[in-house]
């Protein structure tokens, strides 16, 4: 693994880009996009919990490696994740009562949320270092934020304009991410 | 048993129509787009999650009673955690193609919403029997709105379906639906195609009252 931060960084910012190009974390970004001034927020926290994540899961790996437990990541990453939501979401309840009410159902589904598992499986399968990891998660969480409020963004337009009966809702919504989706193939590369 | 089973059959079939995972209620989106550029991921993807659903509500289900309400969500988690990691290994130990093809969605499965949603939903609440039927019946309906997925998919992308050429070398694959924007797009047609369908179904219902009223 010779990959720079950098490269590391606008890979998963941009050209395989969390949301958009690998699948994860669809459930927030269907769900969450509707307003930006939730769906910024939403992607701050997830972003957190992501760098938290990904920090303890690198810890956890070494011992793991050394105890010869490769077997039992996969539940100890979940323990892991499932322990720093529960820290956002009491950090938010103390000092952000309004946006804790605003995010509501989707603050607990963090946990299952797949781009912060997807973090802590794919640094370990790419044997990431320490600073590699940080710099994955950081790009991975900013790409995150990024889909979510460019959606957002979109979406808050749409409710303005004239859109047939038929593709309301969610098929609307998919159309739409499979447009943004395609234009953040135009990144492909990007990264090296 | 035999005044139970058509309650059982109505509890399967549940899951695989009308609370369909996919189309109905929009589930496990991730691995749905991620994994369906073929039939045959699309089926084993489909397969491995049901079968975890289906082990991890049944014992869901046993431990009804002895787990504590505050940390039931945490308890459901490491029961999940444990299938997904037994199915992950046998996966890697029957074929590592697949195993490679499916990537680190196998794992993925833990954070699956439909599993975690039908421990707390149903498998909580009822019996073994009826939670694993109720299990199967959207472990099923999941394969469905996968495979779905994965025919069009490769059908258009890739000229193929499970593997066999279907339209001659004169074909000239549409790359993009393999791609990830395809992923998008066919999920949202094909809920277009069900919200038309429903539409249609009222159309005819409200049409046919009408008639009745001006006779």
């Amino acid at each position: 693994m010779s990959e720079s931060a950098f490269q590391i960084f606008v890979n998963a910012l941009l050209a395989n880009n969390f949301v958009l190009a690998m699948f994860l974390g669809l459930c927030p970004f269907l769900g969450v996009s509707g307003k930006l001034d939730t769906a910024f927020p939403m992607g701050v926290a997830t972003t957190f919990v992501m760098l938290v994540a990904s920090l303890c899961a690198y810890g956890l790996n070494l011992l793991l490696t050394a105890f010869h437990l490769e077997f039992l990541r996969l539940i100890s990453y979940i323990v892991i994740i499932a322990s720093s939501v529960q820290l956002v979401e009491m950090v938010l309840k103390k000092y952000s009562p309004a946006l804790f009410r605003a995010l509501g159902i989707y603050l607990p589904l963090i946990t299952t949320n797949c781009a912060v598992l997807g973090v802590a499986l794919f640094q370990t399968a790419r044997e990431y270092d320490f600073v590699q990891s940080v710099t994955f998660s950081i790009g991975g969480g900013a790409g995150f934020t990024l889909a979510l409020v460019l959606m957002a963004s979109v979406r808050e337009r749409l409710t303005l304009s004239n859109v047939p009966d038929l593709a309301q809702g969610t098929a609307l919504s998919l159309m739409l991410a499979g447009i943004l989706s395609l234009s953040f193939m135009g990144f492909a590369g990007l990264g090296g | 048993m035999s005044a139970a089973a058509p309650q059982t059959w109505d509890e399967f079939m549940e899951g695989v129509w009308k609370q369909n995972p996919t189309f109905v209620m929009i589930l496990g989106m991730c691995p749905t787009l991620a994994v369906t550029v073929s039939a045959i991921n699309a089926i084993s993807m489909g397969l491995s999650t049901a079968l975890v659903l289906i082990a991890s509500c049944g014992l869901v289900s046993m431990m009804r009673n002895v787990t504590p309400k505050e940390v039931r969500i945490a308890v459901y988690i490491v029961i999940i955690a444990t299938f997904v990691t037994a199915v992950d290994y046998a996966i890697q130990a029957i074929s590592l193609a697949l195993y490679d093809a499916l990537g680190a969605f196998i794992q993925l499965i833990v954070v699956n919403c439909i599993i975690l949603g039908r421990a707390e939903a149903h498998a909580a609440k009822n019996p073994p029997w009826p939670a694993m039927v109720n299990a199967a019946g959207m472990g099923v309906g999941f394969t469905i709105g996968l495979l779905a997925l994965g025919v069009v998919r490769e059908i258009l992308g890739a000229g193929t379906l499970f593997g066999i050429s279907l339209f001659g070398v004169g074909f000239q694959p549409w790359v993009i639906m393999v791609l990830p924007p395809g992923g998008f797009f066919v999920l949202g047609a094909w809920l277009l195609f069900f919200s038309w369908l429903e539409r249609r179904k009222l159309r005819r219902q409200s049409s046919a009252t009408e008639v009745a009223h001006h006779v």
